[in-house]
């Protein structure tokens, strides 16, 4: 079953097309959904890719929050739609408080592009399906604000709640427990940072992406069916 | 109304690790500047606002702060108001003096 995947384009996004590209290559109908417009649509999941959006002028994310757009995106979030942001869509999804904390720049002041080897610490959210916990994926980076931060409370939280989504193996930024990506209570919305839309092809040095990619076709496919159903 | 200079200082809190002050300390002792600590790097942002009196200026200000300005989750911030001086009537140029 064909699953209709949107992804955002904002002023300064730039891993828009990779990303459109990428889940067209697994199977999804995709639509490319400019930040201005004010609704999604009929869509069965939503990626915010990554980039610089609006320059990441003041905060990465700070201006992109308030784009038109991201209120249909909060209210397909609360319905329980499969949102998932890349990089500088996982920033933009903290600064709209869909996840929680936020991200600094890298301790080590450098911008990383680099492969990355990534551990998955839960599966219980959109990006888990046919994973399991402890298996290590190999997914680039590209950032230079990955540094993840929250307050205590929020990342015990986090853990006891099994909302950690990923962990750096060797942490390359700073990240508070390694942490490289999280989810919502619910699991429906999941922020990483690293690019699995970068490691779809043995010529870019892996296809674990793909595994991500097809875990969130997955969770948009059973999400429809349980909105239908529910409609029906 | 009158006018306002803002100046809104954001800054890392203080439990947020902030590598840029850290290098900008280690520098700082490399030139040979002792005796320096607990630098951090914000930003300054400088506007002016027009309002009422100075306690509206500052409330609309604290609200641009938590609404866009500052990330509470990270960012700690302190306003400063001043208010912007009334342009002096400018006086008529006087006649230039005939040269002699």
């Amino acid at each position: 079953m064909s699953v209709t995947v949107g992804v955002v384009r904002f002023p300064g996004t730039n891993c828009d097309l990779d990303t459109l590209d990428a889940l067209a290559e697994l199977g999804a109908r995709t639509v490319l959904l400019h930040s201005d417009e004010t609704s999604l649509g009929s869509l069965d999941a939503v990626v915010i890719p990554g980039g610089f959006a609006h320059g990441d002028y003041l905060r990465t994310g700070a201006i992109a929050r308030f784009s038109p757009i991201m209120d249909a995106v909060a209210s397909f979030a609360s319905a329980g739609g499969p949102i998932v942001g890349i990089c500088n869509g996982f920033q933009v999804l903290t600064e709209a408080g869909l996840l929680p904390g936020a991200l600094r720049p890298n301790a080590g002041l450098s911008f990383l592009c680099q492969p990355q080897q990534v551990v998955m610490a839960s599966v219980n959210h959109v990006l888990g399906h046919g994973l399991s916990t402890s298996e290590v994926l190999h997914i680039p980076i590209n950032h230079f604000e990955g540094n993840y931060v929250c307050d205590r409370l929020t990342l015990q939280r986090l853990r006891e709640k099994g909302q950690v989504v990923m962990r750096y193996v060797g942490n390359p930024n700073g990240s508070l427990d390694d942490i490289a990506g999280i989810c919502n209570e619910m699991g429906n919305v999941v922020g990483l940072m690293p690019h699995p839309e970068r490691a779809t092809s043995e010529l870019l040095g892996s296809t674990d992406g793909c595994r991500l990619l097809e875990a969130l076709l997955e969770a948009a496919a059973s999400t429809r069916q349980v909105i239908d159903r529910r409609t029906a | 109304m009158s006018r306002w200079d803002v100046l809104v200082e954001v800054s890392p809190r203080a439990e947020i690790a902030d590598p840029a002050g850290t290098t900008i300390e280690r520098a700082l002792a490399a030139l040979g500047f002792a005796g320096v600590g607990e630098v951090r790097v914000g930003k300054a942002i400088r506007m002016e606002v027009s309002a009422a009196d100075a306690a509206e200026a500052r409330s609309v200000t604290e609200q641009m702060c938590d609404r866009l300005l500052a990330n509470p989750v990270i960012e700690d911030t302190r306003i400063e108001l001043c208010a912007v001086a009334q342009e002096p009537i400018a006086p008529e140029p006087a006649a230039p003096e005939p040269s002699r």
